[in-house]
């Protein structure tokens, strides 16, 4: 349909104004025109679509079923006749020849310019992946793909089949597939990052926001990159992730991104890099040639949001005119919005944290809510929201305006009423004020009479109150309101309470422990969230801590997560001075064999190993290999029987013996055997540190099993079991437990001994600080009050077993995780030069 | 950058290949082996891939933030301007890389002579000890 509003009558002496694109910004270009110099420009719009000016952000509810198109129109036909502008839709620009000046289009018609405008917008990025081009696959840019979304969704609903896949997990196909969901369909979202939204949200709001979708029903896949669109008869049937799962779908949705619409002004010679190259007044490399909105590049950004368009057409009319400030446009800070219904997220500027930028994190777990607010140089410089956006506006406008916060930066976080409120912004003036009967802890119902009875009565810390009024000791969100009244009752008197897990936290290693197992606490994000962390991802301390508090309080459910690993648990193997590693093939007992012994010399000789040494636990360390080769090095050796020995973990290493009734002159009882079980027993399981065990036949105890975590020294009655030991920097002798009469019960105590530091001590504590911390008496009244004590701990020892005592090396033999031993690519200089 | 300036840029593969909060290896034959890294805020880095302090590999270190925490000592370097955090002191040249339909590029000259490029900005790799 083209013309669909006849050319008006022009008078020659007009300038004529060809704005290409018909859409956010090219229209609103023509109404600043407008309203700087009515009747200047003779207006003629090119549109690629067949319709008039719409509101494109409002196709999500279009989506959604919450609005109609009508709804969505920003000017009708009228304006078009009032402002005596021709539109020519449904026939896109197609040539721009700037010898001649004037405009081509597929239609053919041949448009004069004096001024052009380009506003062409982005296209949607298709992942170049097979099956992209099947019937079925939809972008999500305009109208037209919103009419084949909701007609996928009805069929679907007749044919009563109604799967939708939507690649990509950012704002704009979160909201397709609420729209989706609400019309019927059964909703996956297919995210490459790990994270929702990553490039809005960080990783806590990112997993408030995926629990959410999730309770509405839609399916969540992050860290997935799509391999293939699989097709039958034509169609699109579903899709395929790298890593093999397949996922049925009738509609697939690319929402993973937009490019700049560029290919027009390329073509015409216009200076393009991401977008067409424009200076601070719109203006392209040619000067009769302005552009504007997602098309183009301003110092080197491209925005894909309407508040900067509209900064740039005020900017662009300015110039066009010569009527308003002149001062051209300065780029843009961005703020972002979810639009779906229900959920409230908001962010802002920039919350990579880089150098000299601080945190301020605030969690309200009982409401969903997270805040973050990044700050530097008393200058707000970012935000994220959660749960709760009242304020973003706020902190939106403090942001853009670079205000020194400086003087209310304690209570920033409360959000605006509060830090212009009458307690000048001073938070302990605001915990003063409450009455004594006011609830302080919601948790557990207390006052903050009974708060200020405690601390009178002797508790002086945080850790005190928490044992004695409970106040702040669920889930920690009245912290700052228990430290400010400690702080009013006591003034500098407070005394600092135990140490805290790491500074992201209030709480201490056993709350941690002690919460994640009372409140059910699932994942590292979770734990964050509900325990009120301070920072946003938690730090290189804590975050290994958590990922064993769960793997080993949640055995066969918990997901480990590898991100929160050190490399040489991540790699399996110990990185050395050089980058190069060591692996240790598993020797039970210390025991081996000739075929095992031959497959490791085969493996020193084909990968070059400089050194192979035997270790201080009895086993042949093989040095020098490059990361690359390890899943092939491990390959050979799983041939020959061996697997991993965890020379590299937080986790049993060596079970050390000697040779005992077997061989040995003074040999009292099979130590041998017993280490050999005992080790085929206890291999693979992580625990708080590294662990080591040795088994001696005899008192002399050839072994050393009395500077072992745990050892045992067989004797002519039995089996004596000694804790706690360490060689190390700060060398100690174990203590002895018990002694045992048979080989059975030595093993029995030796995994509950196991199990009970596994969920007891803290993250990197070996067992002789952990059994001097907590003392010998403890440890026995844990183990022997309760005469069943033991037998459950080792059946939950077994049970942590079925799921950990796995080799690792097995999977990366057979190519898991292949990204994390092979490079990118490799550069050869040489064949660079030539290329030149 | 100007369009005819194409080709300065090396072209190593779709961005896909790293997972967030993690590192992966270019080695150059002859030259220095680079780090890339995806932060889990889907940002993506360059460098030399060697600590300053005694020339770690960084690629397998923890991602935090924008930072990476070397395997060998714990050193933070900032993986945005290749500085040491906190009391350290030293750095690693950067090598820019830009993201284009879906692959990534570093910045031709710089991936044949980091410290060269790196000397003409601020920071040079120290020989280290
Ligand atoms: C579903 C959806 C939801 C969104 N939600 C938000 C939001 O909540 N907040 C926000 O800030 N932003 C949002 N956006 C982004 C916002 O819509 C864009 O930033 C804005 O539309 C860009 O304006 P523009 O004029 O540059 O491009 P467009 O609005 O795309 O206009 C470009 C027009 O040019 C036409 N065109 C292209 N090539 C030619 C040619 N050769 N000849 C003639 N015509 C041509 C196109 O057909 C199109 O109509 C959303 C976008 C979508 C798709
Ligand atoms: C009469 C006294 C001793 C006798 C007959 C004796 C005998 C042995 C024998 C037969 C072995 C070889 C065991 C094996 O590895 O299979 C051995 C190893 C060893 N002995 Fe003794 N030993 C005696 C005293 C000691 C003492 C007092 C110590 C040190 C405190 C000791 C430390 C060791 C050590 C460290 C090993 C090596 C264990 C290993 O790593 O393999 N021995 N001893
Ligand atoms: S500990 Fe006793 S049994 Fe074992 S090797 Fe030494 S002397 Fe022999
Ligand atoms: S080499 Fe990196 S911290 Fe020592």
């Amino acid at each position: 349909m083209n013309a669909i509003f006849p050319f008006p009558d022009t008078p020659g002496s007009r300038e004529k104004l060809v704005v290409i694109g018909n859409g956010m910004a090219g229209c609103r270009t023509v109404e600043e025109v407008l309203a700087r110099a009515p009747g200047r420009f003779d207006i003629t719009i090119i549109g690629a679509e067949p319709r008039v000016n719409y509101n494109r952000i409002m196709l999500s509810p279009v989506l959604a079923g919450e609005k109609a198109f009508d709804d969505i129109i920003i000017n009708g036909p009228q304006w078009y006749a009032d402002n005596a502008i021709a539109l020519i839709s449904g026939d896109p620009a197609e040539m721009i020849d700037r010898e001649a000046h004037t405009v081509v289009t597929r239609g053919g018609l041949v448009l004069p310019y004096d001024r052009l405008v380009i506003a062409t917008g982005s296209d949607p990025f298709i992942i170049p992946v097979p099956g992209h081009d099947l019937v079925g696959v939809v972008t999500f840019r305009d109208l037209d793909d919103v009419d084949r979304m909701i007609a996928a969704a009805e069929a679907g609903e007749t044919e009563g089949s109604n799967a939708a896949v939507v690649i990509g997990g950012g704002l704009l196909g979160l909201e397709a597939a609420h729209g989706l969901a609400l019309r019927g369909m059964q909703v996956t979202v297919v995210h490459l990052m790990s994270t929702l939204m990553e490039r809005q949200l960080d990783e806590a709001a990112g997993w408030l926001l995926r629990q959410e979708l999730e309770r509405r029903g839609h399916t969540i896949l992050t860290s997935a990159n799509t391999k293939a669109i699989l097709g039958a008869a034509g169609r699109v049937a579903g899709i395929v992730l790298e890593d093999g799962t397949r996922i049925r779908a009738d509609l697939v949705v690319m929402a993973a991104g937009i490019k700049p619409s560029v290919a027009l002004a390329k073509a015409a010679g216009l200076a393009c890099e991401r977008g067409i190259v424009v200076d601070d007044h719109m203006v392209t490399s040619d000067p009769a040639i302005l552009a504007v909105g997602e098309c183009v590049q301003h110092r080197g950004a491209c925005y894909g949001l309407v508040a900067p368009i509209w900064e740039m057409c005020r900017a662009l009319a300015d110039c066009l005119t010569g009527v308003g400030s002149g001062r051209g446009y300065e780029g843009s800070v961005t703020s972002t919005k979810l639009k779906v219904s229900g959920i409230d997220v908001f962010s802002a500027g920039d919350f990579s944290g880089g150098e000299g930028s601080e945190d301020v994190v605030m969690r309200d777990a009982a409401h969903g809510i997270y805040k973050r607010l990044v700050i530097k140089d008393n200058r707000l410089i970012g935000a994220v929201l959660y749960g709760d956006t009242a304020d973003g506006n706020w902190y939106f406008d403090l942001l853009r305006r670079q205000e020194d916060i400086a003087a209310i930066r304690q209570s920033l976080i409360f959000g605006q009423a509060y830090a212009a409120g009458g307690a000048g912004g001073d938070p302990h003036a605001a915990v003063a004020a409450l009455s004594d009967d006011a609830e302080v802890c919601g948790c557990n119902g207390v006052s903050k009479g009974a708060v200020i009875s405690a601390i009178n009565e002797g508790a002086h810390s945080v850790a005190a109150l928490r044992s004695t009024c409970k106040a702040s000791a669920s889930c920690g969100s009245c912290t700052n309101i228990v430290e400010s009244l400690l702080a009013l009752t006591l003034g500098a008197e407070v005394e600092a309470g135990p140490k805290t897990l790491c500074g992201c936290t209030s709480f201490t290693h056993d709350d941690v422990r002690r919460l994640i197992l009372e409140r059910n606490l699932k994942s590292i994000p979770q734990v964050m969230q509900e325990l009120h962390w301070s920072t946003p991802e938690g730090c290189a301390s804590c975050r290994p801590a958590l990922n064993y508090y769960l793997l080993c309080a949640w055995p066969g459910e918990y997901a480990d997560d590898e991100t929160s690993r050190f490399v040489n648990e991540r790699l399996h193997a110990n990185i050395q001075k050089d980058g190069t590693y060591s692996v240790v093939p598993r020797m039970w007992g210390g025991i081996t064999s000739p075929r095992e012994l031959r497959a490791i010399a085969d493996v020193v000789e084909k990968y070059n190993a400089p050194m192979v040494k035997v270790t201080g636990g009895q086993r042949l360390d093989i040095f020098g290999i490059r990361k690359e080769d390890l899943p092939a090095v491990w390959a050979d050796l799983n041939a020959a029987g061996m697997v991993s020995g965890h020379a590299y973990g937080k986790a049993l290493r060596t079970v050390k013996t000697c040779v005992g009734s077997e061989w040995c002159r003074f040999g009292t009882q099979d130590s041998t055997g017993l280490g050999v079980k005992i080790e085929q027993a206890t291999w693979g399981s992580y625990m708080p540190h590294k662990f080591k065990i040795a088994v001696s036949g005899c008192p002399r105890n050839c072994a050393e099993a009395t500077i072992k975590d745990f050892g045992i020294v067989c004797v002519d009655s039995g089996y004596e079991l000694h804790v706690g030991g360490n060689g190390g920097i700060k060398v100690r002798v174990t203590d002895f437990l018990c002694k045992v009469e048979t080989e059975a019960e030595a093993m029995e105590h030796c995994l509950a001994f196991i199990q009970l530091y596994r969920e007891e001590a803290h993250y990197l504590e070996r067992t002789a600080p952990w059994i001097e911390r907590k003392g010998l008496e403890w440890l026995k009244a844990q183990l022997f009050t309760d005469p069943d004590r033991i037998s459950r701990l080792a059946a939950r020892f077994r049970l942590s077993q079925k799921y950990w005592q796995i080799d690792p090396w097995a999977g990366r033999a057979a190519g898991a995780h292949h990204d994390l031993h092979q490079h990118l690519a490799e550069v050869r200089p040489l064949a660079l030069e030539k290329a030149q | 950058m100007n369009s005819d300036t194409v080709g300065q840029w090396l072209d190593i593969g779709p961005v896909t290949q790293i997972k967030a909060g993690t590192g992966r290896t270019l080695p150059v034959l002859g030259g220095e082996e680079i780090a890339v890294f995806l932060t889990t805020r889907g940002e993506y880095f360059a460098l030399v891939n060697k600590c300053p302090h005694k020339h770690g590999p960084l690629s397998e270190g923890l991602v935090h933030g924008d930072s990476v925490t070397c395997p060998l000592h714990n050193w933070r370097i900032s993986l945005r301007t290749g500085e040491a955090l906190g009391d350290d002191r030293g750095c690693t040249p950067t090598i820019p890389l830009k993201v284009e339909s879906g692959r990534l590029f570093l910045l031709r000259e710089a991936v044949l002579a980091p410290r060269r490029q790196a000397e003409a900005g601020t920071c040079a790799l120290d020989t280290a000890a």
